[in-house]
C-alpha cells in the first residue's frame, strides 16, 4: 500500500525552521530525510521513518509554493493563501536571501549572467555548496540587481524596502550589486585571503563617498556607478609624484612625523616613494574601466604585498596612512586638497581593512 | 422590491500578467447579480488596477437576494479577440440580510479560477438596503439567522428550541447535462459552482421559511451537504434545529467569564430571591400559564409547584405513590405522553445539536441509527424531489422508533449523511435518543430556559446517564447498576452517545480518541443485487464497528462515549467503516470490566500458554491506558454503592429480576452487556487478528492528548495558540489478491501513520489536545482509499492543569458531602433525574418533593419499556449507559467558560491584524465572541489538466486546500470578522486521471463568521464599565450556570 497522495494544509502555515534550512541548502527529500534521521529527531519524537518522509515532503511542498513569493517579498505580506505570522515572514524572507561567503566570493565582481550561471557547476563542486543552493543564491543576486540596478535613492534603502531584508543583509547585497555592476575583479589567487566582509566594507565606502550619490542624492544610478567625474579629476593628483619636490617634501613631512613612531620607519622611509607612487597612480588610472576592474588587485600588489614583506603591523600601517593623507594638507603647491581627501578617507579605511593575512 | 443591492469595485492588486507583450494586463470587471450586470472601465496596462467604480444599484426581490450569489468576473479586456476571463469571486450576500450580522461586506477577495486557482486580488465593497417591509420580510425568510454551531450560539440565549427542520432541493448536475460535450470545463465548473450557490441559497430561504412557520428566528446546528449522484442529479439537502434566540447584552454575554468560579458560588445565596419564582416556573408543566411565574411576586408559589414541577417534569413523578412498578406502568406512560406534548406533536423530534442548556437535557439513552441502501435513478422533475424526501422520511422514521424504544421521545446530536458509489447510495442518521426537558420546547415559556435550569438540576447531576427506559424490558441485556453518584438510580454499564460530554457531567481523568476501523470485501455487482449484497454486509459491519469500539474502550479503562460517529463508505469491491468517538471514564458509571480472553481448546499447553501471555498484555495495556488517562477512580467497595439505596427488600428483588431478564435474551446479547468479564473467543486466525489489532493502537506521544467531542474532558485550562489542518491521504491498495484481514490490516496502518504524523507535525505546540479529530473516509475509486481528516490543535497550560484538577476534586468532594447530608436527611428522597430539588432550597421543600417522590425509583426501575433489538436490517441501535453528575453550581456553568477564566492570562499574545482563526469548534480559547456576522457556506472546484506540473496529486491538492482557507479567510475579513467557528470540511470529492495528467477537486466548506475579542482585552474593557452594567452582568453570570 503506497501513498499517492499525502497532505497537510495548516489554516496557519507550519514552518519548521531545520526543514527550511536544508530545503535552502538545496537537499533533495530523500537527502534532507536522511539528515533529519541522523539529526537523532526520531529518537526524540518517537516517530517513523514514514513519518519523516511524509513530513519532509510536506514542507518541501509548502516551500516550493511559497518560493514564487518569495521571489518578490512585498508579495508575501500581502498575499491571502498562506497564512503567516509576520515573525516567520521575516524569518522566510531573510533566510531566502542569506547566502553563503563561499559561495559570494565566487561570484561578486562577475557578471550576473547566463554565463556566470552557467558556470555554477564549477561553483558548486568547488565551494561545495549544493548546485540548487547556487541558483538560489545567483538568481537572487540578479533579481535584486535587476530591480534597483536603475534606482533613484539610497541602493541600501532601496534594497531594503523592494525586499524587506534586515538592514545587515540589505548592506551587503548592496555590496554585491555595486560589485556587479562595477566588476571588480575579486577572484584573483591573490585576493583570496580577502573576506566577504572585507570587500562589502569597501564597497560601502566607496558607495558613500566615490558614487554620484556622495555628493547629489537625486541622480539616477546615485549609488551603483563611480562618480564619473570624480575619476576624472583623480587625474589632478599625479602631481603628487610626479613633481619631484613635491613627492620629497611629503616625503620629508611624513618622515619627520612618523620618526620613532614605526617599528619599521627604515623600510617605511625606503619605499615611501614606490608606496605613494602605487596609490598616486591607482588613482589617476580610475578612468579606464580596465583599471577599476582591477582596483583591488592593484591595491594589493602596489600596497599592501609591499608593507606585507616588511612585515608592518598594523598599527604601523595606520599610523603611515594618516600620516601620509594627512601631510597633504602642508603642501603649499598642492590645490586638491578636497578630491585628496575623498579618494584617500575611503582608501585609506579600505587598506586598514584588507591588510591582514 | 424590498431590498437594493449596492455594490462598488474599488482595486485589484496582484493581477496574473496577461499580455505577454507587454506583461501587463487591461482589466476590467463585471457585476453580475441575477439578471442584471454591470461593468467597469477598463484600467489599461496594470496589475494593480485602481477602478474606484460608482456603486452599482441592483434593485431585487429578497428571494432573490437570498438565493443568488453576487457574482463578480475579472476580464482582461481585448481589442481583437474575445475577452479573457481571469477569474470571478462569488458573495453571498446573506449575512447582510439580518440587522444583528454583518452591515456591509468590504475587503480583498481572492480571484479564483476553476483551472488556475487563485490568480491576485480585488477589493469590494457590498451593501444591502432592505425596505422595512415587515410583511414582505416574512415572505421571504430573510431575518433568519443560521448557525453551523451545535450549541447555543455564546451570545445568544434559547428561548426555545422548536425542533428539527430539514429540506432538500434536486437538480441535473451540469457536468452531466449535454451540454458539458461542448463546453469547456472551466464553463462547466463554474455553471456547477453558481448552481450548487443557488440551491444552497434556495433551501436556505425554505428552510428560513419553515422556521418562521414554526415562529422561531434562527437555524442552530445547520448542516448543509450535498451528494453528487452523477447521472441520476444532484441533490443539496440541509437540517438544523429552529430556535427562538434572545441576544444577551453584550456585557451579560461575556461577563461570566470575567467572575472567579468562588465569586459565582457566593453569589448562588443571594439570587434565592429571583430563583424561586423561576424555579416554579422552569419545572413549568407544558401548561401556558406557567409562563408568567417569572415575577419575583410569585416567588412565594414555588413550594407549592416543586411537587408540580416533579410531576410534570419526570417521567417517573407519576409514580410518586405507587410503590411498586407494575402498576406504574401505563401510569409513567401517561404521564411521559404528557411531558412529551411537546415534542410529539411534531413529525420528528430530533435536533442537531450537540451541547445544550443545561437541565434541558434529563436522560439519556444511546445510540439509535437507521441505514438504508438504495439505488438512485434519474430525477425525472427538479420541483418534485419526492423520492429522496421520501427515502429520508423513512429513515428518520426508523430513527424515531428505535428512540422510542429505548423509552426516549426525542433524539439529539442528530446527523445524516450519504454515501454514492456509482447508482447505489447508503443513507445514515444517527443520534442519541434522549429524554429532554420540554420547558425548553414550549412556546410562551418566555422566561428563558437559563435560569430555572440551574436549580432544577443540581439534584439531578448524574440524571443524564440514568436509564430513561425499563429495566425488565430491555432491548438487550445492558447490566445495570446503581449509579455511582447518587446510588439511587440505575445505569448502564457502559454508554455511548453522538453529543458533546454535558458540560455539567464529572469525569475522572482525561479522554482519548477512539476509533474503529473494518473493511469488507465485497463483490462487484449491479444495481439490485449489489445493493442486495450491501444491505447484507451492514448489520455484520455495524456489528464489528461495534465490538471494536466496545473492546479498545475497555482496554483504554474508560465507560462512555461521546460523539460517535460511525460512518460507512461504500465503494465498487468493498465497505468500509469507520467509527471514531471519544472515550471518558464518568464518575456515574461502574468500573469496566477488564477483557478476558478464551481459547477454544482450553486442553492444549502451549496454546494455553499464549493466551495468557496475550491476556497477560492485554491487562498491562489496560493498567498503561489507567495511568496514561489517569483513571483513577475511588475504589468503592460494592455493599456500600449498594447501601444507602432505600427499601432493601425491593431492591434485592429488583435485582433479581433484572439478572433474569437478562438470562431470558442471553442468546441475543450482541452488545456484550457482561459486566467483568469481557470474554474474546479466540477461535479462530480472525478472532487472533482483531486482538492483535487491539494491542496495535499505539497512544499518542506524552504531552498529546486527541478527542473528537468540542472539549477534551479533563482539560480545562487552553491557552490561546490554535492551529486548525486539513490532512488527506490517498493510498493505493496494491495487492490483487485482497482478504478482509490484509484489507483491514492497511486501513488501520492508514488511519494510525496519519495520526502519527499528526502529532509529529505539531509536536512544537506540546502540550495540546487535537480537538474535533473529524475523519472522512471515501472510496473514489476501486483500489484507492481516501482519508480525510480535519481537526484543531489547541494549547494548553499543564501547569494550571493540575491546580484546576484539584479543586474539581475537591469541589466534588463538596458536593459528594452535600448528597451524603441531603441523603440522611431525607433517606426517602430520590435522586430524581428530575430537576425536582434544589440543594440550596429550604428543608421543607426537600420533604415535599421528597414525599412526591417516594418510591418513584422503585417504580422507574421496574417499568418495563419497550427497547430495541440490536441488529436489524439497515437498523441499528446501540447502548446506553449513565453518568454521574454532582452538579456543583460552578460546574453548572458551561465548561467553556470555566475555560475562558482560567485561559485569561496567556491569550494576548497574538492579535496580529488580519489573522483569521478557523476551528471546527464552537469557542475561541481565551477569548469571547462577541458577535456572530452570519454563515459561511462555500463551495469549489478546481480542475487542472497539468497536473505534473502543479506538483503531481499532492501539489494540486495542498495548493488547491490552502487556496480555499484562504477564501473562507478573505470573507470572513470582509464580513469584519476575525474568526470562523464550527468550521467543518463537509465535502472533499478528489478525481483524478494520472494518464491524462488531470485531476479535480470539489470541496464544500463551511462555519459561522464571529467577532471574537482576547478575553484579557475584555477584562480591560469591563473593569471601566460603570457598576450599573455589572448588574445583568451578574445575572448573565447567574445565567449561565
Amino acid at each position: 500500500m503506497t501513498n499517492e497522495l499525502d497532505i497537510f494544509v495548516g489554516n496557519t502555515t507550519l514552518i519548521d525552521e531545520d526543514v527550511y534550512r536544508l530545503w535552502l541548502d538545496g537537499y533533495s527529500v530523500n537527502d534532507a530525510v536522511g539528515l533529519r534521521v541522523r539529526s537523532g529527531i526520531l529518537e526524540q519524537t518517537g516517530a517513523t521513518a514514514g513519518v519523516l518522509q511524509s513530513d519532509t515532503m510536506d514542507h518541501y511542498r509548502t516551500f516550493h509554493m511559497l518560493e514564487r513569493l518569495l521571489h518578490t517579498p512585498p508579495k508575501l505580506l500581502h498575499q491571502l493563501v498562506f497564512q503567516i505570522p509576520p515573525s516567520r515572514q521575516a524569518l522566510l524572507i531573510e533566510r531566502y536571501y542569506a547566502f553563503d561567503e563561499a559561495f559570494v566570493r565566487e561570484v561578486l565582481g562577475k557578471k550576473l549572467s547566463k554565463g556566470t550561471k552557467k558556470d555554477l557547476d564549477d561553483i558548486s563542486t568547488k565551494t561545495g555548496v549544493t548546485l540548487k543552493s547556487c541558483r538560489r543564491q545567483f538568481d537572487n543576486f540578479k533579481r535584486v540587481f535587476k530591480v534597483v540596478e536603475e534606482m533613484r535613492g539610497s541602493l541600501a534603502g532601496n534594497i531594503q524596502q523592494h525586499f524587506l531584508l534586515s538592514d545587515r543583509l540589505a548592506r551587503d547585497y548592496a555590496a554585491v550589486v555595486f560589485f556587479a555592476n562595477n566588476r571588480f575583479e575579486t577572484g584573483k589567487k591573490k585576493l583570496q585571503y580577502l573576506t566577504f566582509g572585507d570587500l562589502a566594507f569597501c564597497a560601502e565606502l566607496m558607495i558613500q563617498n566615490w558614487t554620484p550619490g556622495a555628493v547629489d542624492s537625486q541622480v539616477d544610478d546615485m549609488d551603483v556607478d563611480l562618480d564619473k567625474e570624480f575619476l576624472q579629476d583623480l587625474k589632478e593628483l599625479k602631481v603628487l609624484v610626479a613633481d619631484k619636490d613635491l613627492l620629497d617634501l611629503h616625503k620629508s613631512l611624513v618622515c619627520t612625523a612618523l620618526r620613532g613612531k614605526l617599528s619599521v620607519f627604515p623600510e617605511m622611509e625606503a619605499n615611501f616613494k614606490n608606496l605613494s607612487r602605487g596609490l598616486v597612480n591607482i588613482a589617476s588610472k580610475l578612468t579606464h574601466t580596465k583599471d577599476v576592474r582591477d582596483l583591488f588587485v592593484d591595491l594589493v600588489e602596489k600596497f599592501i604585498e609591499p608593507c606585507r614583506s616588511d612585515r608592518w603591523p598594523l598599527n604601523d600601517v595606520r599610523l603611515f596612512l594618516n600620516q601620509y593623507s594627512a601631510s597633504v594638507h602642508s603642501l603649499d603647491g598642492f590645490r586638491h586638497q578636497a578630491l585628496w581627501d575623498r579618494y584617500m578617507v575611503t582608501l585609506r579605511s579600505c587598506l586598514l581593512r584588507m591588510y591582514h593575512d | 422590491m424590498p431590498g437594493k443591492l449596492k455594490v462598488k469595485i474599488v482595486a485589484g492588486r496582484h493581477l496574473p500578467v496577461m499580455d505577454r507583450a507587454s506583461d501587463l494586463t487591461d482589466a476590467f470587471v463585471e457585476v453580475k447579480f441575477g439578471n442584471t450586470t454591470f461593468k467597469t472601465d477598463v484600467y489599461n496596462k496594470s496589475l494593480n488596477p485602481q477602478w474606484n467604480s460608482e456603486w452599482f444599484k441592483f434593485e431585487v426581490d429578497d428571494e432573490d437576494l437570498q438565493d443568488e450569489p453576487l457574482q463578480i468576473t475579472v476580464l482582461d479586456h481585448d481589442t481583437y479577440s474575445a475577452n479573457d476571463a481571469i477569474g470571478k469571486v462569488y458573495i453571498d450576500i446573506d449575512p447582510l440580510l439580518y440587522s444583528e450580522a454583518a452591515t456591509v461586506i468590504s475587503g480583498w477577495f481572492p480571484i479564483y479560477d476553476t483551472i488556475h486557482g487563485i490568480r491576485g486580488e480585488i477589493n469590494v465593497v457590498v451593501k444591502v438596503d432592505l425596505f422595512n417591509d415587515l410583511n414582505r420580510f416574512r415572505q421571504s425568510s430573510c431575518g433568519v439567522k443560521f448557525f453551523c454551531t451545535t450549541s447555543i450560539p455564546k451570545c445568544y440565549q434559547a428561548v426555545i428550541i422548536h425542533g428539527f427542520v430539514e429540506e432538500l432541493v434536486v437538480n441535473e448536475d451540469p457536468e452531466y447535462q449535454w451540454i458539458d460535450r461542448i463546453r469547456t470545463p472551466r464553463a462547466s465548473n463554474e455553471a456547477r459552482q453558481r448552481l450548487i450557490s443557488l440551491m444552497s441559497g434556495e433551501l436556505q430561504r425554505k428552510i428560513g421559511l419553515k422556521v418562521l412557520e414554526m415562529r422561531g428566528n434562527a437555524v442552530v446546528g445547520y448542516l448543509q451537504c450535498f451528494d453528487l449522484e452523477g447521472e441520476s442529479g444532484l441533490v443539496v439537502r440541509a437540517i438544523g434545529t429552529a430556535c427562538t434566540l434572545d441576544k444577551l447584552s453584550s456585557t451579560a454575554a461575556f461577563l461570566p467569564a470575567c467572575n472567579s468560579p468562588s465569586k459565582e458560588m457566593k453569589e448562588i445565596p443571594f439570587n434565592e430571591d429571583p430563583n424561586p419564582n423561576t424555579h416554579s416556573s422552569g419545572p413549568s408543566t407544558p401548561l401556558k400559564n406557567q409562563t408568567y411565574s417569572f415575577s419575583p411576586s410569585k416567588s412565594y408559589s414555588r413550594q407549592s409547584s416543586s411537587s408540580d414541577t416533579d410531576l410534570s417534569l419526570t417521567p417517573k413523578t407519576g409514580m410518586g405513590s405507587g410503590s411498586a412498578g407494575k402498576e406504574g406502568g401505563p401510569f409513567k406512560a401517561l404521564l411521559r405522553q404528557q411531558t412529551q406534548s411537546a415534542l410529539e406533536q411534531r413529525e420528528f423530534p430530533f435536533f442537531t445539536l450537540t451541547a445544550f442548556p443545561p437541565g434541558f437535557l434529563v436522560h439519556v439513552g444511546g445510540v439509535v441509527s437507521a441505514r438504508s441502501v438504495k439505488l438512485l435513478d434519474r430525477i425525472h422533475n427538479p420541483d418534485e424531489p419526492e423520492t429522496r424526501d421520501a427515502w429520508w422520511a423513512e429513515i428518520r422514521q426508523e430513527i424515531k422508533s428505535h428512540a422510542k424504544a429505548l423509552g426516549c421521545h426525542a433524539v439529539v446530536g442528530y446527523s445524516e449523511s450519504t454515501s454514492i458509489c456509482e447508482e447505489v447510495c447508503i443513507l445514515s442518521a444517527s443520534g442519541t435518543a434522549a429524554v429532554l426537558n420540554p420547558r425548553f420546547l414550549q412556546d410562551g415559556t418566555v422566561e428563558g430556559c437559563l435560569e430555572p435550569r440551574q436549580e432544577e438540576n443540581l439534584p439531578a447531576g448524574c440524571g443524564f446517564c440514568h436509564i430513561p427506559y425499563d429495566e425488565l424490558n430491555m432491548p438487550f441485556p445492558a447490566h445495570l447498576t446503581y449509579c455511582y453518584s447518587c446510588r439511587k438510580q440505575k445505569v448502564p454499564d457502559v454508554l455511548f452517545t453522538t453529543i458533546d460530554l454535558p458540560t455539567d457531567a464529572t469525569v475522572i481523568g482525561k479522554g482519548c480518541l477512539i476509533q474503529a476501523r473494518l473493511c469488507r470485501l465485497k463483490k462487484k455487482a449491479q444495481a439490485e443485487a449489489n445493493a442486495t449484497a450491501i444491505s447484507n454486509l451492514l448489520p455484520f459491519m455495524e456489528y464489528e464497528v461495534h465490538t471494536q469500539l466496545m473492546n479498545k474502550l475497555k482496554l483504554k479503562g474508560m465507560n462512555a462515549l461521546f460523539g460517535l460517529r460511525i460512518q460507512i463508505t461504500v465503494g465498487e469491491n468493498m465497505l468500509m467503516g469507520l467509527a471514531s468517538a471519544t472515550g471518558v471514564y464518568l464518575t456515574a458509571l461502574p468500573m469496566p470490566g477488564g477483557i478476558q480472553i478464551a481459547g477454544k481448546t482450553p486442553n492444549d499447553g502451549s496454546y494455553e500458554q499464549h493466551i495468557s501471555h496475550m491476556q497477560k498484555k492485554i491487562n498491562d495495556t489496560i493498567a498503561k491506558n489507567k495511568e496514561l488517562y489517569e483513571i483513577n477512580p475511588p475504589e468503592i467497595p460494592e455493599e456500600i454503592i449498594g447501601s444507602p439505596i432505600p427499601e432493601p427488600r425491593q431492591r434485592s428483588r429488583l435485582l433479581r429480576s433484572q439478572s433474569e431478564s437478562s438470562d431470558e435474551v442471553i442468546e441475543l446479547d450482541l452488545s456484550h452487556g457482561k459486566k467483568d468479564a469481557f470474554v474474546l473467543e479466540i477461535d479462530d486466525t480472525d478472532a487472533m487478528e482483531d486482538v492483535h489489532s487491539l494491542l496495535t493502537d499505539v497512544p499518542p506521544p506524552s504531552g498529546f492528548y486527541s478527542c473528537n467531542t468540542e472539549i477534551m474532558p479533563g482539560i480545562n485550562n487552553w491557552t490561546s495558540e490554535i492551529q486548525m489542518f486539513t490532512s488527506v491521504r490517498v493510498s493505493r491498495l496494491s495487492n490483487i489478491n485482497l482478504t478482509n484481514q490484509t484489507l483491514n490490516k492497511n486501513f488501520n496502518d492508514l488511519c494510525e501513520n496519519l495520526l502519527k504524523s499528526l502529532y509529529f507535525k505539531l509536536r512544537s505546540m506540546i502540550p495540546c489536545c487535537l480537538c474535533h479529530v473529524n475523519f472522512t473516509v471515501s472510496l473514489p475509486e476501486d483500489e484507492l482509499i481516501q482519508v480525510t481528516v480535519t481537526a484543531v490543535a489547541i494549547t494548553f497550560d499543564k501547569h494550571q492543569a493540575v491546580q484546576t484538577t484539584k479543586t474539581h476534586v475537591e469541589k466534588s468532594l463538596q458536593r459528594a458531602s452535600t448528597d451524603n447530608e441531603e441523603l440522611l436527611q431525607f433517606p426517602l428522597e430520590l435522586c430524581t433525574d428530575s430537576l425536582a430539588s434544589h440543594p440550596f432550597s429550604p428543608a421543607k421543600e426537600h420533604l415535599e418533593s421528597a414525599s412526591s417522590n417516594s418510591g418513584i425509583p422503585a417504580a422507574q426501575r421496574d417499568r418495563c419499556n419497550s427497547w430495541i433489538e440490536l441488529i436489524k436490517l439497515k437498523a441499528q441501535t446501540i447502548r446506553r449507559g449513565s453518568i454521574k453528575t454532582t452538579v456543583s453550581v460552578e460546574k453548572a456553568s458551561p465548561l467553556t467558560e470555566g475555560h475562558f477564566r482560567q485561559r485569561s492570562a496567556p491569550a494576548c499574545a497574538n492579535s496580529t491584524v488580519g489573522v483569521v482563526k478557523m476551528t471546527p469548534l464552537s469557542f475561541i480559547p481565551g477569548a469571547k465572541i462577541t458577535k456572530y456576522l452570519g454563515i459561511i457556506n462555500m463551495f469549489f472546484i478546481r480542475e487542472t489538466t497539468s497536473l505534473r506540473e502543479e506538483g503531481g496529486v499532492s501539489g494540486f491538492l495542498h495548493a488547491f486546500i490552502a487556496e480555499v482557507f484562504a477564501m473562507v479567510r478573505a470573507h470572513v475579513a470582509a464580513l469584519g470578522g476575525n474568526a470562523v467557528v464550527s468550521y467543518i470540511m463537509k465535502q472533499c470529492v478528489f478525481m483524478e486521471n494520472p494518464n491524462k495528467n488531470q485531476a479535480q477537486c470539489l470541496i464544500n466548506v463551511s462555519g459561522d463568521a464571529v467577532i471574537f475579542v482576547r478575553e484579557s482585552e475584555l477584562e480591560i474593557i469591563s473593569a471601566q464599565q460603570p457598576v450599573a452594567s455589572c448588574q445583568p452582568a451578574c445575572s448573565g453570570g447567574e445565567i449561565a450556570t
